[in-house]
This record gives C-alpha cells, sequence and structure tokens, in this order.
C-alpha cells in the first residue's frame, strides 16, 4: 500500500465513525463508545501503518503528497484535496490518534450515565476527523478547512451541556476567538499567496526564498496573521481568555481538546511554516516572546487560582508558551516533543482531576477538596505521575522535553538567552502550582467526601448543580447524567490512566541527549532546508541544562512543600502580606476586563450607535420612511379611481375606445 | 339598396345594446345587450362585405360569433357561480374591486 493512503485511511476512520454515531444514536446508545474507539484505534493502527511505510523510504524522499480530486485548478489556483504525508504530519498523527484512543476509552467510563452519550462521541469523532485533516492537510486550503472545523468541534464540545449557561457562554467565547484565529489564518495565506502563487505547502516552500527577501514587508505580515491564528488555536496572550473558561466542558474534552490536541494545533502550524518563519525572522520573534509571557503570565496565575481544572488549564497554556517558544525560535524538535510529552502527561492529570471531581460530586474546588491519598490511590500515583512530569523531575518524560527547548534556547544566544532564563523561572513556578494542586488535594486531613470514600461509598450530591454559579439541575439530557465515575471503579477509566501514566514516565526515553534523539532522527527529512534545525547544543551542554532543570524542578517542589505542608497557614500568610498582588493574580492579571473594555464595549457602542442612529434613524426613518411615504400618498390618489361598478369601467371604455375612434376618424379625414 | 341604412341599423343596435350595458344592473341582460353589440358589428361586417364583393367581412363575422360563444359561455358560468354561493346577482352589489 502506498504510503499515502494509509494518510487517506487516517482520515477516514473518524469520518466514518462521526456519520455511523450521528445517523444511529437513537439504536445505538452504549455501543457508540466503542465504535468511536475503534474508529480512533484503527486511526492511530493507519498512523503507525504510515510511520512505517514512511521509514521504508529513504531519507529525502520522505515528504509524499496525494490529491484525492482538484476542487479547482485554473486561473491560477490550485485547489485540491490533498495530504502530506511526511515525518512532521505523521508525527502529529501519531499523537493525536494515539492519545484520542485513549481518550475515548476513558470518556466510555466516565460519560456513561449521561443522556447524550452518542451526541458525545459523535461530537468527538468529528473533532478527531477534523484535526487529523488539519495536520495531514497538503495545502492552504485543506488547512485552513481543518483550522476552523476543530474550531467549531471544540464549541460543539465545551457547549456539551446544552443547558448550563455557563457552558454555552464558554463555548461562545471559544468560538469567537477561534473565528478570530481563522480569519487570521485567512488573510495570513492571502498575503503568501499573493506572491507564491500556489496553496500547496511544497510549491510555497519552495518557491518562498526566491520571491520574498529577508524579513520582506508582506512576509512579516502573513507569517504575524498566521501567528494571530496560533495564538487563538494555542490560546496565548492576548486571545486566551477562551481556554479556562472552556473548562466547562466535560472533563475528558479538557484532556483531548484542551490539553492533548487541539491547542497544540498553533506549535504545529508554526512548525510546518518554519521555512516562513525563518525568513520573517521578525515574526519568529514575536512569536518567542509571546510564547515566553504567555509561560510567565499563566504560570502565575496557575499558583493562586482554586479551580482545580482551570490551575491545570493555566498550566496548559503555560506548557504550549514552552512549545511556541521553542518552534517559533528554531527548537523544533524540542516543541514538537515537548507537545508529545505533555500530550501524555496533561491528558493523565486532566483524567486524573475528572476522578476527583466525580469523587466530589462535581465540586471543583480545590479549597473544598483535601486527603484523598488514601481514598484514590491510583488516582493519587497518577496525579504523582503527571505531576512530576509537568514540573520536570527526573527522570520523567517532561524533564527531558522542556530541557530541550530550554537548552536550544540558551545555545543559540542573544535575544533567546533572555528567554532561556526566563523559561527557567516559569519551570520553577510550574513546580510550585502542580504541587500545590497534589498537596492540596490529596495530603492534609480527608475532607468529608474523602472520609466516605474511603468507606467504599462515592459522595453523591442530594441533586446536580452547577460547580460554576451553583445553579440546581436536573440529570436530563443537556446536564451531566446521574452517575458519578471514579477511576477506581470503571476499568475504562483505568486503563487510559495507567498507559498514559507508564507514558509520562518512559515517554522521554525517546529523545535523550546523547543516547538515542529518535526524534531528532525522525524529523530530521520534514526539516531538511532549515538553518536553524542544524543548531543543537553540544551533548555536554545538554546534560548540564538537564540538571539545572531538575535542580529548579525540586526547589518549586520544596517551596510547595514548605507552604501547603509543612507550615500550614503559609500560603494564607502570604496573602495577607501581597493582598494586591493575589487579587491581581487571582483575576487572571485583569485580561479578560481590559478585553471588555478594548474591544467589547466599543464594539457593544458601535453596535448601539448603528442601531439607533444609522439603522433607526437614517435607513428606518429618512430612507425607508420617505419611500413609504411618497408611494402611499400616490396610491391613495390613484386608488380612488376604482370605484368598484362594472358601469363605470364600462363607460370609462366606451368614452375612451370612443375618442380613439374619433380621433382616427378626424386624423384620416 | 344603400349601404348607409345597414349601417344606421347596425349602430341603433350596438347603441341599445351600450346603453343596456351601462344602465341594467342585472349581469344576465348585460350579457344580452354584450351580444346585441356583437351583432351589431356583424351586420356591419357583412354589410361592408357585400358592398365591397369580398368574403373576407362574412369570415370575420364568423369568428365573431365564435367569440360570442366563448364570452357568452365564460360569463354564464360566472352567473351560475354567483347563483350557487348566494351571492347578489346584481353588478351594483358586486363592487369588491374598489380600491
Amino acid at each position: 500500500m502506498k504510503t499515502t493512503t494509509y494518510g487517506w485511511l487516517i482520515l477516514l476512520f473518524p469520518l466514518v465513525g462521526t456519520i455511523l454515531i450521528g445517523f444511529g444514536y437513537r439504536r445505538l446508545g452504549q455501543a457508540s463508545g466503542w465504535i468511536a474507539s475503534l474508529a480512533i484505534a484503527l486511526a492511530f493502527a493507519s498512523a503507525i501503518g504510515a510511520l512505517l511505510s514512511l521509514l521504508g523510504h529513504s531519507e529525502g524522499h520522505r515528504e509524499l503528497t496525494n490529491s484525492l480530486w482538484n476542487y479547482d485548478v485554473s486561473a491560477g489556483v490550485d485547489a485540491r484535496l490533498q495530504v502530506l504525508v511526511d515525518p512532521l504530519s505523521v508525527f502529529m498523527c501519531l499523537v493525536v490518534s494515539g492519545v484520542s484512543t485513549l481518550i475515548h476509552i476513558y470518556s466510555i467510563g466516565y460519560i456513561r450515565s449521561d443522556r447524550g452519550e452518542s451526541r458525545y462521541f459523535a461530537y468527538l469523532n468529528y473533532f478527531v476527523f477534523s484535526m487529523l485533516l488539519l495536520v495531514l492537510a497538503g495545502n492552504f486550503l485543506l488547512l485552513i478547512v481543518g483550522w476552523a472545523f476543530v474550531g467549531a468541534a471544540s464549541y460543539l464540545l465545551i457547549s456539551f451541556w446544552y443547558r448550563r449557561s455557563t457552558a454555552t457562554e464558554a463555548g461562545i467565547k471559544a468560538f469567537v476567538i477561534n473565528v478570530l484565529g481563522d480569519v487570521g489564518l485567512v488573510l495570513g495565506t492571502f498575503f503568501i499567496f499573493r506572491h507564491t502563487h500556489t496553496l500547496s505547502f511544497e510549491g510555497t516552500f519552495a518557491a518562498a526564498p526566491h520571491v520574498f527577501a529577508h524579513n520582506s514587508t508582506d512576509l512579516v505580515a502573513g507569517c504575524l496573521l498566521l501567528l494571530v491564528g496560533a495564538f487563538a488555536k494555542s490560546a496565548q496572550i492576548p486571545l486566551h481568555t477562551w481556554l479556562p473558561d472552556a473548562m466547562e466542558g466535560p472533563t475528558p474534552v479538557s484532556a483531548l481538546i484542551h490539553a492533548a490536541t487541539m491547542v497544540t494545533a498553533g506549535v504545529y502550524l508554526i512548525a510546518r511554516m518554519h521555512p516562513l518563519f525563518e525568513i520573517a525572522t521578525t515574526a519568529a520573534d514575536v512569536g518567542a516572546i509571546v510564547g515566553c509571557l504567555t509561560l510567565l503570565v499563566a504560570a502565575s496565575i496557575a499558583i493562586v487560582q482554586t479551580d482545580l481544572k482551570r490551575v491545570i488549564a493555566y498550566s496548559t497554556m503555560s506548557q504550549i508558551g514552552y512549545m511556541i517558544m521553542g518552534v517559533s525560535s528554531g527548537a523544533y524538535v524540542g516543541g514538537l516533543f515537548h507537545l508529545m510529552t505533555h500530550a501524555f502527561f496533561k491528558a493523565l492529570l486532566f483524567m486524573g482531576a475528572g476522578s476527583i471531581i466525580s469523587a466530589m460530586g462535581g465540586e471543583q474546588s480545590l479549597d473544598r477538596m483535601s486527603g484523598f491519598r488514601k481514598a484514590m490511590p491510583f488516582t493519587f500515583v497518577c496525579f504523582i505521575l503527571g505531576g512530576l512530569a509537568l514540573s520536570g523531575m527526573p527522570p520523567f518524560s517532561g524533564w527531558f522535553s522542556k530541557d530541550d527547548i530550554l537548552g536550544y534556547l540558551l545555545h543559540r544566544g542573544g535575544l533567546f538567552v533572555v528567554l532561556g532564563i526566563l523559561g527557567y523561572a516559569g519551570a520553577l513556578l510550574t513546580g510550585v502550582y502542580t504541587f500545590r494542586m497534589i498537596f492540596r488535594a490529596f495530603f492534609g486531613d480527608p475532607c468529608p467526601e474523602a472520609r466516605e470514600l474511603e468507606q467504599g461509598h462515592l459522595h453523591h450530591a442530594e441533586s446536580g448543580f452547577n460547580p460554576g454559579n451553583g445553579e440546581l439541575e436536573d440529570t436530563d439530557v443537556g446536564f451531566p447524567g446521574p452517575e458519578h465515575n471514579i477511576a477506581e471503579r470503571n476499568w475504562t477509566m483505568i486503563f487510559p490512566m495507567a498507559t498514559l501514566g507508564v507514558l509520562a514516565l518512559i515517554g522521554g526515553a525517546v529523545e535523550i541527549p546523547g543516547v538515542d534523539d529518535l526524534i531528532t532522527k525522525f524529523l530530521r527529512p520534514a526539516f531538511a532546508g532549515s538553518r536553524l534545525f542544524a543548531i543543537e547544543p553540544s551533548t555536554g551542554n545538554a546534560w548540564i541544562g538537564l540538571i539545572v532543570g531538575a535542580l529548579i524542578a525540586i526547589a518549586g517542589i520544596s517551596i510547595a512543600f514548605v507552604i501547603w505542608i509543612r507550615e500550614p497557614g503559609a500560603s494564607a500568610r502570604l496573602e495577607q502580606r501581597a493582598p494586591a498582588l493575589h487579587t491581581f493574580l487571582y483575576n487572571k492579571w485583569y485580561f479578560d476586563e481590559l478585553i471588555d473594555f478594548v474591544v467589547v464595549r466599543p464594539a457593544q457602542l458601535t453596535g448601539r450607535f448603528a442601531q439607533t442612529v444609522l439603522d433607526g434613524g437614517l435607513i428606518a426613518g429618512g430612507v425607508t420612511g420617505s419611500g413609504t411615504g411618497i408611494v402611499r400618498a400616490a396610491s391613495a390618489t390613484v386608488r380612488r379611481a376604482q370605484t368598484g361598478f362594472l358601469r363605470y369601467y364600462a363607460a370609462l371604455m366606451i368614452v375612451g375606445i370612443g375618442a380613439v375612434a374619433l380621433y382616427f376618424l378626424i386624423a384620416s379625414t | 339598396m344603400d349601404i348607409g341604412w345597414y349601417l344606421v341599423v347596425s349602430v341603433l343596435i350596438f347603441c341599445i345594446g351600450a346603453a343596456g350595458v351601462l344602465v341594467r344592473p342585472n349581469p344576465m341582460v348585460i350579457l344580452l345587450c354584450l351580444e346585441l353589440m356583437l351583432n351589431a358589428g356583424n351586420l356591419a361586417l357583412v354589410a361592408f362585405s357585400r358592398m365591397w364583393g369580398g368574403d373576407d367581412g362574412q369570415v370575420f363575422a364568423l369568428i365573431v360569433l365564435v367569440v360570442a360563444a366563448c364570452e357568452v359561455t365564460v360569463g354564464l358560468g360566472l352567473i351560475v357561480a354567483l347563483h350557487r354561493r348566494q351571492l347578489p346577482v346584481d353588478v351594483d352589489e358586486l363592487n369588491e374591486l374598489r380600491g
């Protein structure tokens, strides 16, 4: 089988799954979860097939494209349904479909009692299809289609509990910001297409060095617009506000979309467009700086948030900041490697969070949780594995991947050294907020729910409620189902968590500096023309970086240990000592308020002005009003001629015909 | 005989018909008066045809007869429909076209 055929198969299975479940939802019921999981597992198998087939080609021939048909190839546009199978896209496919398979299986247990189960799995399959379409796209057209599709899927899944007002609002917010990113992507494509006259990636990258001068204005503008797309999708400052709100969706959705896959699309985009960003270095620098800012801001917010899922969401933002910073600076391997390990340990953390939240009966606040260590030993172990990987403790996967990025930055020099050092500062914060979360949820005196669970009874709130605003809910479709499912009692939840736990532990082994460097070797053909790919810190320096990273992680965890375990009340004292800072961080740097002030209010004002003055006054009053007035007056005059009496019409007719006849008589004589 | 007399008769019948259409309220009578007008026209056509010796006028008169038959069918149909729906059979009452 041809390598590209595997590419098409990867797309086919999730699509078939979506259609099957979408149409058969009445009959399928509980089976839909298994069909969905099978579809994604088959996609994963196809991705492995593509990998093996790709490795069968020699290094120089690993970029394969295939078009199924042409939409339109004329007048200088080459719009094809085209996939590009190269090491980069196959790498992404493996991560996406692999993690998705596990999360699908987890969802079977998690969403079991929900009335909208089939709808959930249809959406989930649709999402995976869109994401795979995004990474396999062989031209800008299909990339934009996939890009918009994942935004739509994200909206559908965030608002999955559509009777929750908070969930629908969060969905709308996510969708609007994502569409902003779509617009950026489309406009950026136009800027590039104007000069290269081709939509295909291959053609664009081949033509780019010839048609664009270094840092030429059009290319920088185009790349900055592409970055807008990447920032919106990957929740980078200032387009990040949707991601914490997106935690309103079901927890497996947060694990899949808002941790492992969709939010990494921006990282993929920059890595895919690296030939352009290497010419437009200004745009690349902007990407690196924004990534660095995001990782610091998000990490600082994560330290004070009390909603468990939001802490993990800010941590996701922060980690994606690392990736964006990495791929923008040229650390492609580091960025993509971190993408992979992050998908493992962050999905694991979300799954663990889902389990704890279920044990709490839907409550998400860290203030209410404590001492779950004994009640939920399995979840605890998974959380520890994920947390250590996230903080970058050796020998966990996150340790290798994060320091791969930071080591590259330090090695590249100049501005990037500053970014690298700030990255290490972020790593310290990472350790603190990760273990703050773990210490608060699992250590200390067991909370009532934990004690209940220790005696073998799962806590159930008397009636359902919205953890966001406390509104009462029923358990019908559109709200979460009646049962809560914890990992300890569901093997469909244990299996994916255990797998990811092992991967979080050993996933870093594929890229140990000086030992195997598998990812570097695998990705090299995709970055063949890259100037920055070749820059690589020496093995010795890489190991020094790794040791520094490990020390920083230990320092971060120790700080968390001192504040939240050894000296109870230390965090409250810190809050009192710097109340302004705490309020500032607790309110997320006031980004929501800032955007509200800068964008939303002016837009509302303009809208109201347009409604009252332009539409109400000018259009309705002036144009429509005077127009209808004239017509009404004229018709009132003419109407009087219509009496409705037959004889009147007959007389008029006779008079008229008589007059005409008379005229012709007179005229003829 | 002079053609003038034929035309005088034709004009007289036409005027009687037209006056009937204008003043009578009963649609049935109006239809009859319309027939009078049409046949006045026929008389004139035939007279002119005899005067010129051609047969175009005769043919025309036949066509007018056909048209008249059609018109009567439609008209009578309308009157029957009015009657069936219990509407007044009086053109002055049927003034829904008033603007």
